[in-house]
This record gives structure tokens, C-alpha cells and sequence, in this order.
């Protein structure tokens, strides 16, 4: 069957693509556009984890969110490649060394300007970014990197479900039950909320509240360098790479609500769904122009999120 | 000392004078400025690096060999000034005025990547400099009637075209193709003159898609390609999405007869792929397998000029302890091709180069040079052929063999991919 038999290749018309989707096989065929995307979802919504926690407690964009993803795949690359380390094992010390690192740049770039404006900490963590995609492309290049290790995968039907994707699916759900369990059973976890909700009520109580920042940009870091590491077990990357997810982390924060963990991981999975389906259906360069529309329309509607932030 | 003997002495110095006049004339040197761009950072880093490798080692071995001398006796060196684009079009523009105006440089050579190099050309032509373009394949930067820019590369019309000649001599049954692109002017450049071939050659285009630069994920393409079910897959953009297309395809088992993609195959690096990257063609600018040397130009009746294929590997090699990438080669090839020019108008006249580089015939390393000297397409690479390479042999000891066209074959294809 002919998807789009084009002598002029540039232009599809949506109506045309729509007319071809009646005539597809059937539902198995849409099972494996949704199925890969809802297997990219979850990668997504750990992906914004991290930026939507930072912002959700501290107030601040951090504009090197990508660039820190980027590391991850490094770090995880490196550890696979150098050491021989298995990549989920790598995945674990990829996480202590984000939340370092996080610490670090927390100390260094955002603590002084934490009570500034928010265009200083929109620079300063621009500035981070900037010198982390510099280091990256003078100590790496932007050659593409390639963690050659597969878990195999499995078909049913028209779907195939690669052993890798599976695996960042359920680490996925995992870290985000257990940032639930830290963040609402755990003392630390109760001070960051605490923070969140008023960092000057807290800090009255005697919460030190600039460590618990520390740990909480500590902790988006390693967010995000998890997320990194998994996405590195089954994509090509550069130093460039987290900049894609990045962009999507914002739309994904929005769509479920800034600083909550469960509607990161739900945005993500509608984010996927999007990217799954819409293909099915229209060209894949209307996948870009849909998810904004969304974006938008939910800022329109439910500025909170879909899961309702806290402010 | 009597008086003659002081007008000896006097005539003796005066000779040395004259003498040391004539050869100080003789022996007049110039250094010609050489400007472009570098993508040190940003998306196109490596393949540009190895492009200015490959300009850089022409450069050394010319400076080396004591420059070239003109027929008036002028001994030219050559220098460069460049500066860092960072893969971006507006710094390209900036740049090349910079280039262009404060530091005068008297010939340029084009960034890497159509894009830029469109970019670059608009002020190469203001400025009325000479231009060379490399790694860079669109033709339409040569439909714009500019008289300056040479290209060196054949261009993106004739670049996957090839590929669907080798699969027409390999399966006379295989009637459906699939097109998936990167959305750039270049690959789309590419594409868009494949589908037109293909509709021509009566193939049946069942899905022609275009995927955002930067794509990773490639799910969405290849559930199409599935339904669509083709006996060929052909397209890709750039290094990675391709390397990273063709390992999707492997992984998800999708093996259609034929995959042939942009850019990526031909890269040494694409071998890590291991099985992934068996049977997949590539087309190719140059081979290091590929012998040309005096006796292909020859044979083909025209000139040749400058190092054989041998002579161009064995010094990159030397200089850069790996095996040139024909980035590599098309680097070396721009600052050869101004070198002839050069020598042969016997100044650095843009006027006189130009008209050097419109007669321009002959045979190098890289292959046959022609530019197109109409007004509707001054400028365009009309000598110049592309090659076909495809990953060969067991997963863990790849190697790369030319498969199209039939005079430059070193393995027969393996075709269908997985058929053996």
C-alpha cells in the first residue's frame, strides 16, 4: 500500500493522509506506532524529572538541563567502554556522580543568585551550559557515540519491543516511586517539600535551606544524568545530543505540572503517545507543530499542569 | 693602489650589487591569503575537521616543496586565516565578510555543508572573491548566477542516483522504493532529485518522509517502512542520524533487499555498527581503494595533475595517523585545484584564476574536474562522479568495497542484505 506516492514529496496534505489512514490494516498496525511511543515516553518523562524538580523547588530554569543529560550518556559511555562496566550497574555510579556534580554547579554558579532575579539564574545556568558543550566538544568532539550493548528484543505481530527500551520503561516507573517514597516518607524529602512550599517559613523551623537546595539541584541533576545514561544504552549521542530533550522537558513540565514527579512521568507518556501516533496518521514533521499546540492550549486551560502544581 | 686597480674593485662590487638586485627580483616572493571557515564546534565538528585537514596537508606539502613559482618568477606560499563557524549560518555570514574585508584574504575556501556554504557563497560573490567550494553538494547554490564559486563535490542531484542504477543492474523485479531523508537543504536536495530519477526509471515511490536534523528516534519511519513494505530503503542526511537509522533498522528487523543512505556509510567509524551496517551502500566523493593516478587520465584522454590516490593516502595518513575520509580528500582537492589555477594563469589575478578554473579539465586523485561555464549553472561540478561503497564480511571484520559504478568495483554486492 502506498503511504504517499509523490511526485511532489514536499507537500502532504493532511486531508490525503487522513483519507490513507481509513484505508490501513488494522489495529494491530497502530499498536506498534503506540507502543514505541509510549516506550519513549517513559524515558521522556524521567528525562524531565529533573528539570521540573529543580524548578518546582527552587524556582529556577536550568538552562543546562541538556547539556547534563549529555554527561550522563558520557559518563555512562565511558564507564561501558573503558571499564567494562555493565551499562545498568554504570547507570547507578552515573547517578551518584550527577548528584555530585549538581551539588558542585549548585555551589558554584547558583547559590549567590538564587534570590536574584530569575534572569540570573536563567544566565548563570546558561553559562554552565555553554561550558559544559565546550569542554564536551574539545574533550570529545561531536563525534556520535555508540554504547554497543543489546538485551536483544521481542516481536508480537507488527511489534517489536526492543530489551533496552523495556528496561529505561521500568527504571522509569521505579525512580519514580522511589522519588515519591523520598520526597513524602523520608525527612529529607519532607524538608525539600518544606522548602518548596516556603523556603523562609522552613528555614524559621530550622531547616537549613541552603543545603537542601544543594541536594535538591544535586538531585534534578542526577535526574537527568540517569536519563542520559539509559537513553545511551539504545541512541547514538554527542554533546549535543540532550539539547532535544531539554525542549521536550519543558513542554513535558508544563503538560504535567512543575515539581511533580508523577506528572513528569504522565507527561511524558502523552509527549510519546504523541510521537507514536500522530505518524500513523500525518507526516512526522507534524508531530513538532501538534505538541506545541498543546503546549499553548494547556497553558491556556490548566496552567498548573495536568496534575496541578503546587503554584 | 693605482688607479685601475681601484676601478676593478669598484667594477667587481658593482657587479655583486647587480647581481645580489637580480636575485633579490628573481626570487620575489609572495604569500597568498587563503580564508575560510572551520566548524571547531557545533554539528558539523568532525566532518570539517577532517576537511581542514585535508586543506592543511596540501598547504604544508606546498610550503614545503618551497612554494609555487609563476612564470615570471614569483614564488608563492600560501597562508590561512579562519575562524570558528560553529555549524551556524549567521556566524558564516559575519564571518566570511570579515574574511573577505579586514583581512583580505585573496582566495576563499566554502565551510562544510551545503548550508553554509550557501551562505558563505552570497559574500564571496559580493566581495568578488574566488571561492572553492567543498562538502558541499546543493545545486543550487550555482543556479543564483554568481561567476566566482567552484564546486568541487558532484553535485546533490546526481549523488543517491547511482544507488538506484546498482539496484536496477542487481533485481529487474524490485519496483517499490522508500525515501526517508534528514530535513536539510542538502539531503533534501538529494532526495528530491532521487524520487525524480526513480519516477523516471518507472520505481514506484511508496513512502518519501523527511525527519528533523538532530532525530534520534526513527520508530515512527520504520513502522512506515514496514507497512510500505519496499524493496529498497534509500536517504538518510548526515553521520549520525544515519548511523543511527541504519541500526534501528537492524534492530527492529526490518531488513528490506537494499538500504543505501547519505553521508554515513562511507565514514570508517560506521563500521562499529558490526552487523547493522553489513550490506548498506553509501555513496562516496572518493575512495582510498579507488586507484586513480596518470595512467586513468591516460587512459581517459585528459591531464593529469597532482598526487595519485596512493600518494594522497600514504601523506594523510603520515600526517593525521588515520586512514582520510573523502571530507579529507575534498579538503586537499580545494587548495589543488587553486594551486593549478594559480600556476596557470601565472598571477593571483581573480580574473585570470577564473578564467584558469572555467577551461579546467583534467584528472586528480579526487577524479575527473569540470565546471559547468553556462550562466544558468556557472560554477557547477560536472566532471566529477560519485562512487558506491557497501560494508562487506563477517560483523566483527567489516570492510568497505566499491560496488558501483562497474569500472571502479573492487567486490561484487551483496544483495539482497541478509541473503547471505
Amino acid at each position: 500500500m502506498c503511504l504517499s506516492p509523490s511526485s511532489q514529496p514536499s507537500v502532504e496534505k493532511i486531508g490525503s493522509s487522513l483519507s490513507k489512514a481509513v484505508f490501513r490494516g488494522g489495529y494491530m498496525d497502530i499498536l506498534a506506532f503506540l507502543t514505541d511511543g509510549l516506550l519513549i515516553g517513559f524515558v521522556y518523562g524521567i528525562a524531565a524529572m529533573g528539570l521540573t524538580l529543580i524548578w518546582g523547588v527552587m524556582n529556577v530554569i536550568n538552562l543546562s538541563h541538556g547539556s547534563i543529560i549529555a554527561l550522563g550518556m558520557f559518563a555512562l559511555y565511558f564507564l561501558f567502554v573503558s571499564l567494562g562496566i555493565n551499562p545498568y550497574i554504570g547507570v547507578v555510579l552515573v547517578a551518584v556522580l550527577g548528584l555530585l556534580l549538581g551539588m558542585v554547579i549548585y555551589a558554584v554558579a547558583i547559590h549567590r543568585v538564587i534570590n536574584a532575579p530569575h534572569l540570573s539564574t536563567l544566565l548563570a545556568t546558561f553559562a554552565v551550559n555553554m561550558i559544559i558543550i565546550g569542554l564536551g566538544t574539545t574533550a570529545f568532539s561531536t563525534s556520535p557515540r555508540n554504547v554497543d550493548f543489546s538485551l536483544g528484543s521481542m516481536s508480537i505481530g507488527p511489534v517489536t519491543i526492543l530489551g533496552t527500551r523495556a528496561v529505561a520503561a521500568i527504571a522509569s516507573v521505579l525512580i519514580t516511586a522511589a522519588l515519591y517514597y523520598f520526597l513524602y516518607r523520608t525527612t529529607l524529602g519532607k524538608y525539600v517539600r518544606a522548602v518548596t512550599d516556603n523556603r523562609a517559613a522552613a528555614e524559621l523551623m530550622g531547616i537549613p535551606s541552603a543545603r537542601v537546595l544543594a541536594f535538591s539541584f544535586g538531585l534534578g541533576t542526577m535526574l537527568a544524568a540517569i536519563a542520559g545514561g539509559l537513553i545511551a544504552t539504545f541512541f547514538p549521542f554527542t554533546i549535543l545530543s540532550g539539547t532535544t530533550y531539554e525542549l521536550k522537558s519543558f513542554v513535558i513540565g508544563v503538560l504535567g505540572g512543575v515539581g511533580n514527579p508523577l506528572g513528569a512521568l504522565i507527561g511524558g507518556l502523552i509527549l510519546g503517545t504523541f510521537e507514536g501516533i500522530i505518524p500513523y496518521f500525518l507526516p512526522t514533521s507534524w508531530v513538532p507543530v501538534l505538541e506545541f499546540i498543546l503546549f499553548v492550549v494547556i497553558l491556556l486551560v490548566r496552567p498548573t499542569g495536568l496534575l496541578g502544581a503546587k503554584k | 693602489m693605482n688607479r685601475s686597480r681601484r676601478v676593478m674593485v669598484f667594477l667587481v662590487f658593482a657587479l655583486l650589487a647587480l647581481a645580489i638586485s637580480v636575485s633579490g627580483v628573481a626570487a620575489q616572493a609572495q604569500t597568498v591569503v587563503i580564508g575560510f571557515t572551520a566548524s571547531q564546534s557545533g554539528r558539523y565538528n568532525v566532518e570539517s575537521t577532517r576537511q581542514i585537514n585535508g586543506l592543511n596537508l596540501w598547504l604544508n606539502q606546498v610550503n614545503d616543496a618551497g612554494g609555487i613559482t609563476l612564470s615570471d618568477g614569483t614564488v608563492i606560499t600560501f597562508s590561512t586565516v579562519f575562524y570558528d563557524d560553529e555549524s551556524n549560518t549567521d556566524r558564516v555570514q559575519e564571518l566570511y565578510t570579515r574574511l573577505a574585508t579586514d583581512d583580505n584574504a585573496d582566495f576563499l575556501i566554502s565551510p562544510y555543508s551545503s548550508g553554509l556554504t550557501d551562505a558563505s557563497s552570497i559574500i564571496a560573490e559580493q566581495y568578488g572573491k574566488i571561492m572553492i567550494t567543498t562538502g558541499a553538494a546543493s545545486d543550487s547554490t550555482y543556479m543564483k548566477g554568481y561567476s566566482l564559486v567552484f564546486q568541487t563535490y558532484t553535485p546533490a542531484s546526481r549523488y543517491l542516483t547511482g544507488a538506484l542504477d546498482l539496484l536496477a543492474s542487481l533485481d529487474e523485479n524490485a519496483q517499490r522504493i522508500a525515501i526517508v531523508h534528514e530535513n536539510d537543504k542538502f539531503s533534501t536536495d538529494v532526495s528530491t532529485a532521487l524520487n525524480d530519477y526513480a519516477l523516471e526509471l518507472g520505481y514506484e515511490v511508496v513512502l518519501f518522509e523527511g525527519y528533523d536534523s538532530g532525530a534520534t528516534d526513527f520508530a515512527p519511519f520504520i513502522n512506515k517502512i514496514q507497512e510500505a513494505a519496499p524493496d529498497a530503503v534509500l536517504g538518510g542526511g548526515h553521520f549520525q542520524d544515519g548511523s543511527t537509522f541504519a541500526r534501528q533498522l537492524y534492530e527492529k528487523t526490518v531488513e528490506p533487499g537494499f538500504v543505501a543512505l547519505l553521508v554515513a556509510p562511507p565514514e570508517p567509524s560506521f563500521s562499529e555498527l558490526g552487523e547493522a551496517a553489513l550490506g548498506v551502500v553509501g555513496p562516496s566523493q572518493w575512495e582510498p581503494l579507488a586507484q586513480i593516478d596518470a595512467s586513468a587520465a591516460e587512459a581517459a584522454g585528459v591531464d593529469f595533475y597532482g598526487p595519485s590516490s596512493a600518494e594522497f593516502n600514504d601523506a594523510y595518513m603520515e600526517a593525521y595517523g588515520e586512514e582520510p575520509s573523502y571530507h579529507a580528500a575534498g579538503g586537499y582537492i580545494a587548495g589543488l585545484l587553486l594551486q593549478k589555477a594559480i600556476e596557470d594563469a601565472g598571477t593571483i589575478e581573480t580574473q585570470a584564476v577564473k578564467e584558469q578554473l572555467d577551461a579546467m579539465n583534467l584528472l586528480t586523485f579526487f577524479g575527473r574536474i569540470q565546471f559547468d561555464v553556462t550562466p544558468e549553472a556557472h560554477g557547477l561540478q560536472i566532471g566529477h562522479s560519485m562512487m558506491y561503497v557497501q560494508w562487506q564480511g563477517m560483523a566483527d571484520a567489516l570492510e568497505k568495497q566499491i560496488v558501483w559504478p562497474p569500472e571502479a568495483v573492487t567486490a561484487d554486492p551483496i544483495y539482497p542484505i541478509g541473503g547471505e
